[in-house]
């Protein structure tokens, strides 16, 4: 069975187009807001949306989204609200939905629980930055047996054996971080990311998105000639709090950008 | 992940490198001033009317506190790893203070990360580590304590990793950081072992020590955890303190054990003081240092198995320890340390005169000194 994000990339392919994945925080400052701000998304031409469930020590986070998570923390968004709104934004539609969120809370809320619920709101797939391959083991299981793809993060400090594990160990697309930091950070266009990303392919056929410092549309641009999918997270998190008039003037001119 | 294994492999390669051992004991001698004394406290026993009471000297190692042991052991092996940048996070300052020594010492870069809260109370540290030609990096985020200062200095190793080391100062997080700290500590036991046997010619009854990340229990306790192994007589029983705060009812404190669960936060899994959905709760410790909401992760283990006891000391108790041993001693604990000592104030009347109680004054309390005059509403 082919999972709505791998027939996202499959169907782009054949376009020869590139997948845009914007990232926004649930619940900064309200569901309701960010309900209104995924079917933006949609209508402006994301083919995948990364909704980030709130965490008090969100480790691989920088300033913007960090304080988003406070935000939202303080509005008083858990993981469970997280997935009930995703139940309720499945109202309203079919664009593949992947959540960002620390392994404490999946923890808490029990593995096998958060797979079922997850996917019975319609959650395709989980990205979880502080839990590498070589833990997830039940997590990987459960999450075959339901369907849900697991996503797994690559850094440019990953060797081969550890670049074998991910690729195993991942479902829908590779996460690949443009920098060794955190998100929000100044990405650095050069040679090596192209080169990093021509030696996963070696070892995979599975569609690679680049994130992590992804902010103008010349910057997706360029990474879109290299990647499958080009992921756009604390510049719109930003926008959102600052300006959320211009959200839709954005998001157009990073769909444009994007081959 | 890459950058723990290649710390892995440089750690194991410098245990057994001879070179590494011999420059590392060296600089215990003659620079920490190890071993750090053994002291028979007398008039503190006699207070107390019961066992004999022994401290365990760490106030006198250099920078005042058992962080050095680590800080400079985990300095020398980033300059072995031609590493040229040193990060830390520190809680009260004392770690912040022996990673910038220890940087100064092997001629590193070196940045320390602090919660806004901390910078505040402890602002004599602040200034020491600026003297010691590191920067101080103030953490406004989330709690504003150790744990975010962790959290930052994370985020920065992540970023540099090719360049920097950082220096965790405890035995919590990913391995193999709980497993080198505790390494590095274990001198302080080892040390202990050779003293009371000395000065009385058997092992102790008791070990009491605080827990924050758990490194200055776990340096006393581990030469004593293999010897209860062995074919002893009787056990030494061992005992950690966390911070009680103003008591577990009221919600604010850092005891793990008797307030938390089990949860998975910065790379391990252990005791958590977690909400329901798994953020992590704000703790409270008049000591920067306890303040901490998880705990080393051999701890649990070692609980469940029987091998150490955990209890709690108040705030308040550990200030009337603070001026006790203060007054009949004449040696100023840290607040940390005060908590240890507040166990042994409930623990040594119980027991009889010949009975032997090793606590380990883990710093001194030099750094508390304003903070204990605000709160008796003293103006310096």
């Amino acid at each position: 069975m082919i999972s709505r994000i791998e027939e996202t990339f499959r169907r782009l392919k054949k376009k020869e187009k590139k997948a845009f994945i914007p990232y926004i925080m649930a619940g900064d400052p309200s569901l309701t807001k960010t309900r209104d701000v995924v079917l933006i998304f949609e209508k402006c031409g994301a083919d995948i949306v990364e909704i980030g469930v709130p965490f008090s020590d969100p480790l691989a986070d920088g300033p913007t989204i960090q304080r988003s998570s406070e935000r939202a923390l303080e509005s008083g968004i858990t993981l469970r609200k997280v997935i009930n709104f995703v139940k309720e934004l499945r109202e309203h539609t079919t664009i593949p939905i992947v959540l960002m969120t620390y392994y404490n809370p999946v923890f808490r809320y029990g593995e096998e629980d958060f797979i079922k619920d997850a996917k019975n709101a319609g959650v395709d797939g989980v990205i979880i930055p502080d839990l590498p391959p070589d833990e997830a083991g039940s997590f990987i299981f459960l999450s075959r047996k339901a369907f849900l793809d697991t996503i797994f993060l690559l850094a440019p400090t990953s060797n081969p054996e550890r670049l074998k594990k991910v690729v195993k160990a991942t479902r829908g697309f590779i996460y690949y971080v443009s920098i060794t930091g955190i998100t929000g950070s100044k990405l650095l266009l050069n040679g090596s990311m192209e080169a990093q990303i021509n030696e996963i392919r070696k070892y995979t056929k599975k569609p690679v998105a680049v994130g992590f410092g992804v902010s103008t549309p010349e910057e997706a641009f360029e990474v879109s000639k290299i990647a499958d999918g080009v992921i756009v997270g604390s510049a719109i998190v930003k926008r959102l709090n600052e300006s959320p008039e211009d959200i839709e003037k954005y998001i157009v001119g990073l769909r444009e950008a994007i081959e | 992940m890459p950058a723990l294994s290649e710390l892995e492999d440089a750690f194991l390669k410098a245990k057994k490198d001879r070179e590494f051992q011999k420059e590392l004991s060296y600089l215990q001698r003659t620079y920490i001033g190890r071993p750090t004394p053994l002291y028979f406290a007398k008039r503190f026993t006699e207070y107390l009317g019961g066992a004999k009471i022994y401290l365990k000297r760490e106030d006198l190692a250099h920078t005042g506190a058992h962080k050095i042991n680590n800080a400079l052991g985990q300095a020398l092996l980033a300059k072995k790893m031609g590493k040229r940048r040193l990060i830390a996070e520190t809680g009260a300052g004392q770690h912040g203070v022996a990673t910038a020594t220890g940087a100064a010492l092997v001629g590193l870069e070196c940045e320390i990360y602090m919660g806004t809260e901390d910078i505040k109370r402890q602002a004599l540290n602040v200034f020491r580590i600026r003297l010691l030609g590191a920067k101080v990096t103030e953490v406004p985020i989330g709690s504003r304590t150790l744990k975010d200062a962790i959290n930052e200095a994370l985020r920065d190793w992540t970023t540099n990793v090719r360049t920097t080391h950082y220096v965790l100062g405890t035995v919590f997080g990913p391995h193999p950081f709980p497993f080198m700290v505790r390494e590095f500590q274990s001198i302080i036991g080892k040390e202990t072992v050779r003293q009371i046997i000395e000065a009385e010619g058997r092992l102790p009854d008791y070990l009491i020590a605080c827990v924050g990340g758990g490194s200055n229990a776990l340096g006393l306790f581990y030469a004593f955890l293999n010897l209860n192994k062995s074919r002893l007589p009787y056990q030494v029983r061992m005992i950690g303190v966390e911070a009680g705060g103003e008591g577990i009812e009221s919600g604010r404190h850092a005891s793990r054990f008797a307030g938390g669960s089990i949860g998975v936060f910065q790379g391990c899994k252990s005791y958590l003081l977690q909400d329901i959905d798994g953020n992590v709760l704000g703790t409270h410790s008049v000591a920067a240092g306890l303040d901490y909401a998880s705990i080393g992760p051999e701890h649990p283990y070692l609980r469940e198995k029987d091998v150490i006891q955990y209890t709690y000391a108040t705030d308040e108790e550990a200030l009337s320890a603070f001026e006790l041993l203060s007054k009949t001693e004449g040696i100023i604990p840290a607040l940390e340390s005060a908590h240890a000592l507040a166990e042994v104030m409930k623990l040594a009347p119980k027991l009889s005169k010949e009975k032997i109680i090793i606590v380990n004054l883990s710093g001194r309390g030099d750094k508390d000194v304003q903070q204990v005059a605000r709160i008796k509403g003293i103006e310096l």
